[in-house]
């Protein structure tokens, strides 16, 4: 199998679905000419020309709702967010209207769209490009996000939500763009709503997604060393959420850590541990602990930043937390 | 570049146009003058239910828009949109149905007042987000322009979505990409209790889009042959490659903003001014005049209306309410395909 970086996953990705579908197309801004904020559109001004590759101005509201009217009238719009912070001008878009024309008009108009963004932590970026906003999304019936973490699932997840009916909020992580892994040869698509289990385990179950999969990977290593046995689990679609998975997981390993990057409140691990204790509650052994980022806007300064943001150390500590007495 | 059109072009178009089809524009016009005063009742009487906004005095908006649209082209209004759904040719049955919440109205009772969908007629809404449709007519737009179709986009809004961010935004990129979409901003002097003059640092609203490389005209909207020679000019520019365009029509809402509004803010002299120019009566006496219509017409399009708009109710009475499944029907087309 092939090693690529995830960027260049995306990209075989959005080749791929335009060289098959006309109804494809890629706007945004930066995404023609300069190809790409983060390069991921590299080479597809060049191989379908302005008509499909459409840079547009900063407008991202604009961007949004367009994406949203071409999707009605019957195309397959991708649309970028340079990053999910500067999406918040386009939220009204997203959540008043693509995730709201297929049940207000009776099932007559469903909205195949989908908004791509560079999302996650940055280095050193401050308060305003250094941002998780998936919760905001997952709350909204009618949307779908999607998470990836390697570069086959962003390929195969990425071409899954190109072909989904539905409005699809598709984030990828900054800082693991360049990140090489193994990419199946040809036609493969990975389906949304179901979630991966990255390593199996008996004593403990991670759950997480996105960037924070490789910190719990890696944890996983290192705590097998001490004799725990880890099972990550890699929920790559967070709406629908694949409910199942993790639940069955944690009634064979009786203790669970839910892990996201993003800010606790509200967050995606509030919703797994409510998740857990209505559905597995007799088969815990032990409370189920959180990691998330810490509760304020992202600092600048190396050492604050570095506080902040969760990772590998986080996640070592809460498993250890979770088992102990065992 | 605002143009004004006028008197002179209407009385060429009294003459033009068949007989019938001045007829049906002022069926339409009735029609919907009819239909929203029943709507109105049944608000009242609290079969209607939510907010419900009434397009009685704009009727010579969007029948003279309507009016030069073929079947293949798109349109999409405001929370104030049930004389565009009629003028569109939607079912006026299934329209009272989905006001009345029922699962034969045109979008199964999930829609409401506010938001009318009829994809056989390419009108996409019904959207109550002020300035929130126009991104979307522009996206349309774009796949008319990408399918290189000679299709239109007919966008309505009020005078308040002017002064949304999503206005100029939408407006910005159509210019620039010269996009098929005919922006119609119906002017009706007040956005809920705000005059326009309290609004807009240019109260001359068409001049509002001079900065976007669109072409703009200003037009009376109580005059439903002057509305419908501009339409007619628009359609022409966009399927010719020359779109966007923008019209500001300058019209009058008879009743408060909603049904919940008695509209304090202006003075009854206000609304009887207005009134006088009724659009619907200067087509009507314009017709008579002319000889086109006599009044055995007015009477039996009169009766034709009033007997159409009781099968409305009749028919939505009769409908049942959506069933308990469909609460969770059509949230995500992957699950229904
Ligand atoms: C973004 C947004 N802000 C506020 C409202 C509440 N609101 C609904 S209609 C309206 C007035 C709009 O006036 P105008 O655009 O002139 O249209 P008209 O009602 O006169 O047809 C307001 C403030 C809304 N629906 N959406
Ligand atoms: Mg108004």
């Amino acid at each position: 199998m092939p090693t690529m970086s995830i960027k260049q996953a995306l990209n075989e990705a959005l080749r791929e679905e335009m060289r098959a579908d006309p109804d494809v197309f890629i706007m945004g801004e930066e995404v023609a000419e300069y190809q790409g904020a983060y390069k991921v559109t590299e080479g597809l001004l060049a191989e379908f020309g302005s008509k499909r590759v459409i840079d547009t101005p900063i407008s991202e509201e604009v961007i949004v709702g367009a994406g949203v009217g071409a999707a009605m009238a019957g195309l397959k719009p991708v649309v970028e967010m340079m990053t999910i912070n500067f999406a918040l001008l386009a939220l009204d878009q997203i959540v008043n209207h693509a995730a709201k024309y297929y049940y207000m008009s009776g099932g007559q108009y469903n909205i195949p769209l989908v908004v791509r963004a560079a999302s996650g932590v940055g280095l050193q970026l401050g308060a305003q490009h250094s941002q998780n906003f998936e919760s905001w999304f997952v709350h909204v019936p009618g949307l779908k996000v999607v998470l990836p973490a390697t570069s086959r699932d962003a390929k195969g997840l990425l071409k899954s939500a190109i072909r989904d009916p539905d409005p699809v909020i598709f984030l990828e992580h900054e800082l693991i763009y360049l990140n090489k892994s193994e990419v199946p040869d040809g036609d493969f698509t990975v389906p949304l709503g179901v979630a991966d289990v990255k390593r199996e385990g008996t004593d403990v179950t991670i759950i997480t997604y996105s960037r924070m999969v490789l910190f719990a990977l890696k944890a996983a290593e290192r705590l097998a060393k001490e004799g725990i046995s880890v099972e990550v689990i890699d929920l790559r679609t967070l709406r629908p959420l694949d409910t199942r998975t993790v639940i069955d997981s944690v009634k064979k390993t009786h203790r669970a850590v839910v892990a996201e990057e993003d800010w606790p409140m509200c967050g995606m691990g509030a919703e797994l541990i409510a998740q857990i204790q209505q559905e597995a509650f007799d088969y815990l052994d032990a409370p189920v602990e959180r990691v998330s980022g810490v509760d304020v806007p992202m600092p600048y300064a190396k050492n604050l930043e570095k506080m902040a943001v969760p990772g590998e150390e986080e996640l070592y500590s809460a498993v250890k937390r979770v088992m102990q007495g065992v | 570049m605002a143009i004004t059109r006028s008197g002179a072009h209407t009385v060429e178009l009294l003459d033009k146009l068949p007989r019938e089809e001045h007829l049906e524009m002022y069926r339409m016009m009735v029609l919907i003058r009819r239909f929203e005063e029943m709507a109105g009742k049944k608000y009242m009487e609290a079969v209607i239910g939510g907010f419900c906004h009434l397009y009685i005095g704009q009727e010579a908006v969007c029948v003279g828009i309507q009016s030069v649209l073929r079947p293949d082209d798109y349109a999409m209004g405001t929370y104030r949109e049930h004389g565009q759904a009629l003028a569109a040719g939607m079912d006026a049955r299934a329209i009272m149905a989905e006001l009345f919440g029922k699962a034969t109205g045109v979008s199964k009772g999930k829609g409401g007042s506010m938001h009318l969908f009829d994809k056989s007629r390419n009108f996409m809404g019904g959207d109550a987000i002020v300035g929130g449709h126009l991104p979307i007519a522009a996206g349309v737009g774009l796949s008319i322009k990408y399918r290189a179709a000679d299709q239109v986009c007919v966008c309505y809004f009020g005078d308040g979505a002017v002064n949304e961010g999503a206005f100029h935004e939408a407006l910005n990129i159509s210019g620039l990409w010269k996009l098929p979409v005919i922006y119609v901003c119906e002017n009706n002097l007040y956005g809920m209790g705000t005059q326009v003059t309290r609004a807009s640092a240019v109260p001359d609203l068409s001049r509002r889009v001079s900065g976007y490389g669109i072409e703009s005209a200003h037009v009376d909207g109580m005059d439903l042959l002057a509305v419908r020679n501009l339409a007619e000019v628009a359609v022409r520019e966009c399927r010719n490659g020359n779109g966007p365009y923008f019209i500001e029509a300058k019209t009058y809402r008879y009743r408060g903003h909603s049904m919940a509004d008695p509209a304090t803010y202006r003075s009854k002299d206000e609304v009887e001014e207005w009134r006088v120019r009724d659009p619907i009566n200067l087509f009507e006496r314009q017709l008579l005049d002319k000889g086109l219509m006599k009044d055995a017409d007015v009477q039996r399009i009169s009766s034709e209306v009033d007997q159409l708009v009781d099968e409305c109710v009749q028919f939505a009475e009769e409908s049942p309410a959506p069933s308990p499944d469909a609460l969770y029907e059509y949230v995500y087309a992957s699950e229904e395909i």
